[in-house]
């Protein structure tokens, strides 16, 4: 046993209300450049729906993740390592930009720069990638709140594939649909297939906390993640030439504060935590041959941190005390492990991936409630959850391979535990049947109920800082003459426009920000040096260098 | 002349390309990439880039095999001057061809899909023509050697003793000098070519992966203990949407 530890995320679909905060603050922090206009590492997809990129869950077309070969060994659905290597020169079924979409800007200066007309002056759409004008046909979420999804509903690869195994329709009329959000980000796999397809070795696992990153010093642009990657959470950066993923915002999380979509998320619906799992075991895991069986495999793979043997060869690992203690405090253990609430996304992928989701129960309590029951009856809900065969089987098909019986499970988990505590809210005598009829205990359901309601900050994110006896190491080093005048100070260096001194995926991590914030001067610029950082003056006196100094008057 | 072309020359190119190489794989790692613009535009290039990749791997190959390996080495073999010549202009001919409409192919879609001839630099232009200069040329050689039939000129006692020499440090100007014209430009073209090599995103041919066929599929790394000082200014992969080139009111 070869313990391990792996950041991981849990997504309570419950709560999502689909306001796109978490996306836009992620671009805000990591895709808001040239060449990465049209990517996004989190994004929240209506679902049913065709996500993006478009229909990006059709494997038949796009290729991703792994299978289980012929000779029953696990293989890239691309296949092996020399076919591919063979078809490196023109990636067989990479997606192009309209497959995302083609990013635009407006034309905002002939608002204030036309000439005076009879006509209001419009702002166009100007594509960003060529620069002309544009027409607007499709975005990141141009399916939101299902919009258009009684002309385009058919295209989303899951209701393909539930109409095509049943009888049953999913209905797009505007009565008995449902639906939901799914916000994503990359999956931090533990068998990712991005890693496996990169012909450089560039993308690599962390060992210390599990997150998957691009070596930008080491890409070398031959974009075969991109079609390794099942979720297409890898995107080619147009400008650079070089693969870019969600980082998990690792500055962030080295320093022990949340990614910034889970900072920023309205509904508090983002955990973050530790996991602690066998690495010698991932292989074996993923090569289950029945797909349905993906689910089980996975949780295996996650070992108790409460038991002693785990803990001792955790030890042996090196992983320190205070991550195990961070362990054992983890919200996503808890919820996926221990509850069994949270399940993965696509484990018929074969990349046991390491974001989770609470699948939701609110389109059958939504239903229930607009045809007059009392939506947090426990026999109602539960009746309810059997009769909505399909929302079940859509969130089977995404979270369990189309095993029904696991979600069905979970909702009941979650209906059971709004029954229990209405009636303790409203002052009856808890009912001890609930928790029992779903295989849990009053304590576990409170504790679950505690978790998912109303746990705080640090209940919701327990992020161990990256290892104290390290730290030095994630402090700045060097200075910032380093990088003055050097020849990579240009945007364009004189090789192409990603030529230039070399840079590892970079965001100011905290300790650069905190330095830059408590400096008493900007970097570099010599007109301000001796000068006080007003962001940084108490108010108190006027230290010298508050006032520029005074410039000598030329004497005629 | 023929010194400075045949004895001086090579080494300086060798040299640069060299010492190029090293000094732009410490400067430039981030630079250092395909910079495929497959994302824009992947129908041609789906014909092109196979055509052109696969035809210059059997042209590089047949490179290898006229210049390095000995006439007589060949000979003792059983494999006579004719037979030989015959076999290289054969493949080597289907070898240029390819490569030449791949190129070709690949050149016109540069220049007629918006995006993609956007993205194309200067360097990349000049890179094109020599490298467009240095396959046509080669094919000349090889047209040149067909219309002769057997008259044609045997490279391999003049162009490949001069190419073995020069690592031996002693150049054999005088075998070179002998050869006919249109192997001269070739050579010519070919050698500013490799000058060049470092400086434009042909780099990408020394990193070429083969080690992936020997890596474990999943790699771990510890963390990285550096992290680059904060500049104040923009880094490369950092400059900001709309760049400059993108506003054509700027251009």
């Amino acid at each position: 046993m070869r313990v391990m530890a792996q950041m991981g995320m849990v997504m309570n679909l419950d709560k999502c209300i689909g306001c796109h905060t978490c996306s836009v603050t992620c671009k805000q922090a990591w895709t808001n450049r040239a060449g990465t206009e049209y990517v996004w590492f989190n994004n929240v997809e209506t679902r049913p729906g065709q996500g993006y990129p478009r229909r990006y869950e059709d494997q038949e077309q796009w290729q991703g993740g792994w299978e289980i070969n012929k000779r029953g060994r696990l293989q890239l659905k691309t296949g092996g390592r020399f076919k591919r290597l063979l078809s490196i020169f023109a990636s067989p079924v990479q997606p192009e930009l309209k497959d995302y979409y083609e990013p635009w800007t407006y034309d905002y200066k002939t608002l204030i720069e036309a000439p005076l007309g009879d006509d209001f002056p419009v702002a166009r759409p100007k594509s960003l990638i060529t620069g002309e004008d544009t027409k607007i046909t499709w975005s990141a979420n141009w399916d939101d709140n299902l919009g258009g999804a009684s002309e385009m509903g058919h295209l989303d690869p899951i209701v393909q594939r539930i109409r095509k195994e049943s009888e049953d329709k999913i209905k797009f009329e505007f009565e008995q649909t449902f639906m939901f959000y799914l916000p994503r980000i990359c999956e931090h796999c533990l068998n990712p297939s991005c890693m496996a397809s990169c012909p450089s070795g560039a993308i690599y696992k962390r060992e210390e906390d599990g997150i998957v990153l691009v070596d930008q010093d080491r890409c070398r642009g031959w974009r075969q993640c991109i079609t390794g990657c099942p979720y297409k959470k890898v995107y080619f950066n147009h400008k650079s030439g070089k693969a870019e993923k969600c980082t998990f915002c690792y500055p962030r999380i080295e320093v022990g504060i949340p990614t910034v979509c889970a900072e920023t998320c309205v509904g508090r619906l983002r955990y973050l935590g530790l996991f602690l799992y066998d690495a010698d075991a991932v292989t074996a895991a993923a090569s289950v041959p029945d797909e349905k069986d993906l689910y089980e495999a996975q949780m295996d793979l996650l070992l108790d941190p409460e038991d002693p043997a785990v803990i001792a060869a955790a030890r042996e690992q090196g992983i320190a005390e205070d991550w195990l203690e961070a362990a054992r405090r983890s919200p996503v253990y808890a919820l996926a492990k221990r509850y069994r609430v949270a399940l993965p996304l696509h484990p018929e992928y074969r990349t046991m991936p390491m974001v989770w989701y609470v699948p939701p129960l609110s389109p059958v309590v939504d239903l229930l409630s607009e045809q007059g029951h009392d939506a947090e009856d426990r026999d109602v809900l539960f009746g309810a959850i059997d009769a909505l065969r399909i929302p079940v089987e859509y969130l089977a098909e995404l979270f369990t391979a189309g095993d029904t019986e696991v979600v069905d499970g979970v909702l009941r988990k979650l209906a059971a535990m709004r029954a229990y505590m209405r009636g303790v809210n409203l002052g009856r005598d808890p009912d001890g049947s609930i928790p029992e009829a779903v295989g849990m205990t009053e304590e576990s359901m409170y504790e679950m109920y505690r978790l998912m309601a109303i746990a705080k900050y640090d209940e919701r994110y327990v992020i161990p800082k990256a290892h104290v006896e390290q730290a030095h190491e994630l402090e700045e080093i060097g200075c910032s003459l380093d990088f003055e005048d050097g020849p990579g100070m240009y945007d364009s260096g004189p090789f192409g426009e990603a030529s230039g001194r070399p840079v590892p995926v970079a965001v100011e991590n905290f300790h650069a920000l905190k330095q830059r914030q408590t400096t008493d001067r900007p970097a570099g610029d010599e007109e301000l040096r001796g000068r006080v950082n007003l962001l940084n003056w108490d108010g108190n006196g006027t230290p010298a260098g508050l006032f520029p100094e005074k410039r000598q008057e030329p004497t005629a | 002349m023929d010194v400075l072309l045949w004895g001086v020359l090579p080494y300086l190119v060798l040299a640069t390309l060299v010492l190029g190489t090293i000094w732009r794989y410490r400067y430039d790692k981030f630079g250092w990439t395909t910079r495929s613009s497959q994302l824009y535009e992947s129908r041609l290039l789906r014909i092109g880039s196979p055509l052109f990749h696969f035809g210059i791997l059997m042209v590089f190959i047949g490179h290898v095999g006229g210049l390095v390996i000995p006439e007589d080495w060949t000979e003792k073999v059983g494999i006579s001057e004719s037979i030989y010549h015959f076999n290289a202009l054969l493949f080597g001919g289907i070898a240029g061809v390819c490569t030449l409409v791949g190129i070709l192919i690949l050149v016109v879609r540069r220049r007629r899909t918006g995006p993609v001839f956007m993205a194309t630099t200067t360097n990349d232009k000049v890179m094109y023509v020599l490298l467009v200069g240095a396959i046509t040329l080669g094919l000349w050689t090889t047209l040149v050697s067909v219309g002769a039939g057997q008259e044609a000129h045997n490279y391999r006692e003049t162009v490949s003793p001069w190419f073995r020499s020069l690592f031996t440090l002693q150049p054999d100007v005088e075998a070179m000098a002998a050869a006919p014209v249109q192997f001269h430009i070739h050579v010519l073209v070919a050698l500013l070519l490799f000058a060049a090599w470092p400086f434009t995103r042909l780099v990408h041919a020394f990193t070429a992966p083969v080690h992936y066929l020997f890596r474990p599929y999943i790699v771990y790394r510890s963390r990285d203990a550096r992290t680059p000082a904060p500049t104040g200014r923009p880094r490369p992969g950092w400059s900001p949407v709309g760049t400059t080139d993108r506003d054509r009111s700027n251009r």
